[in-house]
């Protein structure tokens, strides 16, 4: 008998704007505990929200960006629950008319094209920090009234597989937007994960289990991996699946109980008195519109097109957007849009991969990237001295150029130079030039290592091939 | 000269910025007179007589350089429900004890600006819930005319300070009434603007759709004069209105011809007061006396309007109320984790009354209840702002009683919550559809005790309401009178 997982998310993600959701105070990550708030966030008697007007744009973007259908009249509702995280013990938040309702991502897992269905985006307040000490516990309000995004999607997934792809698709959607930065370990984006399980022939949806508070994309994959194989085996001893909701822990690397659907919050939401609706016309909408970024399908056809790149280079470029801008950057101070492409892709790439860093945090900026590769297209230095360089310049910094000069790598093409270290390498590897002699071509590539080797990595390799190819004859 | 203290603010500000009395001569002869008349009253809760002396010296110092502002110097009582910066806000509960304000409330800020003193804190009923103040935690307000009985509420300190010229004038707040009524058993005038007119921010809210903060005063041009400092729009409250500066004071006239005020048949029950109804029965003839025409209208809403407002009122409340937990601010009760703490905090911090909402409000807004009781309500609210609607296509404004009924005893309406409910069945009509009112007394009872004609007015009417107002005042005397409070007042 087999099973089939229908997977649906609630993507919390965090806006990219200057203020928080209600106040004026920064919505910025990492200052000392409790420096970002005022009576507003705090929740003090007599203060006032009021509309930050960039998050309902960054909202209304990113339905844009899905398809979604904008709703022209909406608003903001309060959701009352106590917790120590909550500076008023509810949340401003949307109910029953959010920004955006429908809409959908196509993404693709393992070649194949597929589309998730968007339900719903709206709008609401982050919660604060709650940080447990020894003996008693603290709330960091910083984070406290910045600006959260819901999407929730349908259960359209169907294993670990599609999800982490699909996460991976919308977060590319968000940093195209410029919607959000998408830092993971800043918590930009959260999400909680519904699951269910049925028989393949089912037709309709199984007990629903909700995973909440997950913060990690690889979290959600491993979730997934043990909770599906749960439900299933629940199932296949003949019991139910009770609706609940559940954590994970991460370490054990299983699921556990959290609270019973008995147990379930009644969040009493009703109107938001202190907000009047938000309303927007088709203008702004228009507007909003014209404004959208090239999405990632659409940059790389372009990068296709426009710089002949094959579909390989443009598809790994575009995967990750300030890859790509700085790709773009780097052909816009003269690179070789292919020369630019190898070097981004082997060499930073992998440097990104290892460190962990975003491609922004290197110390080769795109002018210097394209300055090297310069410096290598009129034959100044050759490849393998241009990697030195790089790894310089990746630690150090600096300019390629200067480094160059002050090391003294400078490519060797000067004939007599070369010449000179072609007559001690021929006279001291006898058995080598027989053997090329004798049509071993091995021999040859031997031949010219050795005279590299002689010139310290500096000599043209382009001329000394020659020069040795006329020496032996 | 005559004493100070029974000036109005208008004749204060004048007396102050003609050199007459100096602002600090003004601010200790009120200081002087709650010294010695509070006791018995009971209307300040803190008084800030070395801040308001400042104040005062400053207020001097700026007259003698030859700057204007049209309050500048006068001292002005404000309601414990409002932040002033560095002073208490307790709201009359013990939950808010120790909490300082760390800003000042919009409306507070435009008295300053316009030169006024904050010169202290006037009682309440906790968190603006209550019509007789009785539901402070803090202490008992007595009505001026009558110490046995009760001020009205839930502005009871505002209007009894007023009355007993502790003040010249001071700032309430209005919910279901909480200005207009006391303003009527106090025998002073309560204006309630029209929902948006007057910036909450820094009011701590208790029904965040009905708030509105207003003026208490003497008479109907120092009430005109105070709105039209603490109006307008201010970005920090987006349900303020975005509208010209009013001139409401210099709009003021003495008769009433060609106006149309309708008389509601719903407002004169059965079971009301035969003193009231007879005292605004005369009003209504008097108004016709100046020129007005009198039109006998319906209003069938008004039934509805006690359970509407104690549906939508106490639906906000329980989420508005749900930020005092112990955690940030205000009084804490230790326990053994964040949530009992939470628990036990609100147990030993808030009154009787104030829970009663909490769970009433919490109950409406239950899953399985909403549709029935908050989503109706929402129904009713709007068909309520329909009838007023309709009224005002044939009225310029309407005449009714404030309250059923004069000031009641201490602890006569106290066991009975519905009975107390009552009070404001003439006033929650207007908060609910977020138009104008304003309470003037318009007589007294065998016993002594005032009576308030209250006018209703459409959305942002406070024109034609204060010219009613004004017009009827000026051809009466009752505003003249004050209180008998022998007690420590010398032969003055």
């Amino acid at each position: 008998m087999s099973w089939r997982a229908d997977i649906g998310l609630e993507v919390h993600v965090q806006l990219r704007t200057r203020s928080k959701m209600f106040c004026a105070c920064p919505n910025a990550f990492g200052a000392e505990p409790n420096t970002q708030v005022c009576p507003v966030c705090l929740g003090y008697p007599g203060a006032l929200p009021v509309i930050n007007q960039e998050a309902i744009r960054l909202t209304v973007r990113t339905g844009l960006l899905i398809d979604a259908h904008i709703n022209l009249r909406s608003k903001f509702d309060r959701k009352n629950y106590f917790y120590p995280d909550q500076a008023k013990n509810y949340q401003i938040s949307q109910y029953d008319q959010p920004l955006c309702v429908g809409g959908h991502l196509d993404f693709s897992v393992n070649g194949e094209s597929r589309r998730v269905g968007i339900t719903r985006i709206h709008l609401e307040e982050d919660v604060a920090k709650n940080i447990h000490f020894d003996a008693d516990s603290g709330v960091d309000f910083n984070r406290a009234g910045t600006p959260l995004m819901e999407i929730v999607t349908e259960p359209d997934l169907h294993a670990p597989e599609d999800t982490l792809a699909f996460l991976q698709a919308l977060k590319q959607v968000l940093q195209y937007g410029g919607v959000s930065d998408c830092n993971l370990e800043q918590g930009n984006i959260r999400c909680d994960i519904n699951c269910s399980v049925r028989r393949a022939d089912a037709v309709n949806l199984g007990t629903k289990i909700e995973i909440k508070n997950m913060n990690t994309f690889r979290g959600v994959f491993r979730a997934l991996q043990a909770e599906i194989p749960r439900q299933i085996r629940e199932l296949e001893r003949g019991r139910a699946i009770v609706q609940e909701t559940r954590r994970w822990d991460d370490a054990a690397g299983r699921t556990e109980s959290m609270r019973g659907k008995e147990d379930a919050h009644d969040y009493r939401y009703f109107p938001e008195p202190d907000l009047p609706p938000i309303v927007l016309s088709e203008e702004t909408i228009t507007a909003w519109r014209a404004e959208l970024p090239d999405l990632p399908a659409a940059r790389r056809a372009r990068f296709v097109a426009a710089f002949s790149l094959p579909e390989y280079d443009a598809g790994v470029l575009v995967s990750d957007k300030e890859v790509a801008d700085y790709f773009e950057e780097t052909v816009a101070a003269g690179a070789p849009a292919k020369a630019a492409s190898n070097w981004i892709m082997t060499e930073l790439l992998a440097r990104v991969s290892e460190s962990g860093e975003s491609i922004r945090d290197l110390k080769v900026a795109p002018a210097g990237l394209a300055a090297l590769i310069q410096l290598v297209e009129n034959r100044t230095i050759n490849g393998p001295t241009a990697k030195e360089v790089l790894a310089t310049m990746l630690v150090e910094g600096g300019d390629p150029g200067e480094i160059v000069s002050k090391r003294g790598l400078a490519q060797v093409s000067d004939a007599g130079a070369l010449e000179n270290f072609i007559e001690q390498v021929v006279a001291s590897h006898a058995k080598s030039v027989a053997d090329y002699r004798a049509g071993k071509q091995p021999a040859f590539e031997f031949l010219i290592g050795q005279v590299m080797r002689l010139s310290r990595g500096k000599a043209n390799p382009q001329l000394v091939r020659e020069l040795l190819k006329a020496k032996l004859g | 000269m005559s004493e100070p203290t029974t000036w109005t603010l208008a004749e204060s500000a004048r007396r102050v910025r003609e050199g007459a009395i100096s602002s600090l001569e003004l601010t200790d002869a009120y200081l002087d007179r709650i010294d010695r008349l509070d006791r018995a009253i009971g209307a300040y809760l803190t008084v800030d007589a070395d801040g308001a002396r400042a104040q005062a010296r400053a207020a001097d110092e700026r007259r003698s350089r030859g700057e204007r502002a049209p309050l500048l110097g006068v001292p002005v009582g404000i309601k414990d429900v409002l932040n002033v910066s560095g002073w208490p806000c307790t709201c009359g509960s013990r939950i808010l004890e120790g909490y300082r304000a760390p800003f000042d409330a919009t409306a507070v800020e435009r008295l300053r600006a316009a030169g006024a003193i904050p010169l202290g804190i006037l009682n309440m009923d906790e968190f603006a819930m209550g019509s007789s103040t009785e539901n402070s935690s803090r202490q008992l307000t007595r009505n001026p005319w009558d110490l046995e009985r009760v001020p009205g509420g839930s502005s009871g300190g505002s209007a009894a300070a007023v009355a007993a010229d502790l003040c010249p004038a001071a700032l309430g707040t209005d919910t279901g009434g909480s200005i207009r009524q006391p303003a009527a058993l106090c025998g002073c005038v309560g204006l309630k603007p029209t929902y948006g007119r007057v910036s909450r921010y820094g009011l701590v809210a208790y029904a965040s759709s009905l708030d509105q903060i207003g003026p208490l005063t003497k008479d109907v041009r120092d009430a005109a004069l105070l709105h039209d400092v603490i109006s307008g729009r201010d970005p920090r409250d987006s349900t303020s209105l975005d509208l010209p500066p009013t001139s409401l004071a210099s709009g003021l006239g003495r008769e009433l011809t060609g106006m149309r005020l309708g008389l509601p048949a719903e407002y004169f029950i059965d079971g009301m007061d035969p003193e009231v109804e007879t005292a605004v029965r005369a009003a209504v003839e008097q108004c016709k006396a100046l020129g007005a025409e009198i039109v006998p209208i319906s209003l069938p809403q008004t039934r509805y309007a006690i359970a509407t407002y104690y549906i939508v009122a106490t639906a906000e409340a329980s989420a508005n109320l749900a930020r005092f937990d112990g955690v940030r601010y205000g009084r804490r009760v230790p326990g053994e984790d964040p949530i009992d703490m939470v628990e036990r905090t609100r147990a030993a911090g808030f009154g009787p009354e104030v829970k009663r909402r909490i769970i009433l409000g919490t109950y409406v807004l239950s899953s399985g209840y909403y549709d029935a009781y908050y989503l109706r309500a929402l129904k009713v609210r709007r068909w309520i702002r329909a009838g007023f609607d309709e009224a005002f296509r044939s009225c310029d404004a309407l005449l009714t009683p404030t309250s059923p009924s004069p000031a009641f005893r201490f602890g006569e309406r106290t066991g009975d919550p519905l009975q107390m409910y009552l009070s404001d069945i003439f006033t929650v009509t207007v908060n609910l559809a977020g138009i104008c009112g304003v309470s003037l007394p318009c007589g007294f009872t065998k016993a002594g005790l005032p009576i308030g004609l209250q006018v209703i007015g459409p959305a942002l009417g406070e024109a034609a309401i204060l010219r009613v107002a004004h017009a009827y005042e000026q051809s009466t005397e009752w505003h003249t009178r004050r209180p008998n409070l022998a007690v420590g007042e010398g032969a003055a």
